[in-house]
């Protein structure tokens, strides 16, 4: 088996005090987090989320990112089980200045993006050193 | 964690009764294992699947964020079922990664189903990243119905 090979990841159930209404279990989504000059990019796994159910909140520092699962009607007899679904919840918390009018969030083939730009203030500044 | 009773000489009494017990408790034990508990990753080859059966059909989902339809490709032979694909990794220039959690790279997966399956009658569904099969059961596979003629 080469190392580009995928491996089964048990999708990791979050682990908290506060019960969710919904019998449902919540996931914590695997992302991908980075930099660039201008902003900041995220990107969530969330299979089986449609887009209107995508709930993206910045309250100070605090991102917070949730996913409810389709409702799927389970019907027939089960064969095989290797999955549960259920809804997503992360939350981070940023340490550059974001400028929240311009966040953009799209949802494609279960991958959540959220583009969060960094505030002009934010953004790294060339000092040029004057030679006297 | 379940107290278990020890069982008293009494329960002896009706051997059948401790029998039952002692099924109802491993019924138990192995709904804990199969179901949402951390082992549950069954074939431990990706991707998992859930399959299910509904009226002379199987259908099977996995899910499969962030491939491509294109991507993922798909056979079925009699009774096996092949499910091929890749991720492939976006790279970004100029960037500084915080985290890297999504994996890539390529899978194989192989099924055998129940019956065979009417290879013409197959659908294949990718929606929010949920690959949906349907494979339908070929038609020398399903059961005949006998009926009696009056005499």
């Amino acid at each position: 088996m080469s190392e580009k090979d995928l491996q089964v990841q048990a999708k990791q159930e979050l682990q908290t005090k506060s019960e969710s209404t919904r019998n449902v279990p919540i996931f914590v989504p695997a992302v991908d987090i980075f930099e660039s000059a201008n902003e900041l990019t995220l990107l969530a796994d969330m299979p089986g989320v449609p887009i209107e159910n995508v709930d993206i909140d910045l309250d100070n520092d605090q991102l917070t990112i949730k996913g409810t699962a389709a409702a799927v009607q389970e019907e027939g007899t089960i064969l095989l089980r290797e999955y549960s679904v259920g809804d997503y919840y992360r939350q981070f918390t940023l340490s550059n200045v974001i400028d929240r009018e311009r966040i953009q969030a799209s949802m494609k083939d279960g991958v959540l993006k959220v583009v969060l730009p960094k505030a002009e203030a934010a953004k790294p500044r060339k000092i040029e050193v004057k030679v006297s | 964690m379940a107290i278990i009773r020890y069982p008293t000489l009494a329960d002896f009494t009706n051997p059948f009764r401790e029998m039952d017990r002692l099924k109802r408790e491993m019924d138990r034990i192995f709904a804990d294992v199969m179901g949402r508990g951390p082992g549950a990753l069954g074939s431990g080859v990706f991707p998992a699947l859930n399959v299910y059966e509904v009226s002379d059909k199987i259908v099977v989902q996995a899910e499969l964020p962030g491939f491509k339809g294109e991507d993922i490709e798909i056979s079925v032979e009699r009774e096996t079922l092949s499910l091929r694909g890749e991720r492939k990794a976006e790279e970004m220039e100029n960037v500084s990664y915080h985290r890297r959690e999504r994996r890539t790279g390529r899978f194989q997966k192989s099924l055998t189903l129940p019956y065979e399956i009417n290879v013409d009658g197959v659908e294949a569904h990718f929606k929010d990243g949920v690959l949906k099969l349907t494979l339908p059961k070929a038609e020398h596979a399903k059961p005949k119905k006998i009926s009696i003629k009056a005499q």
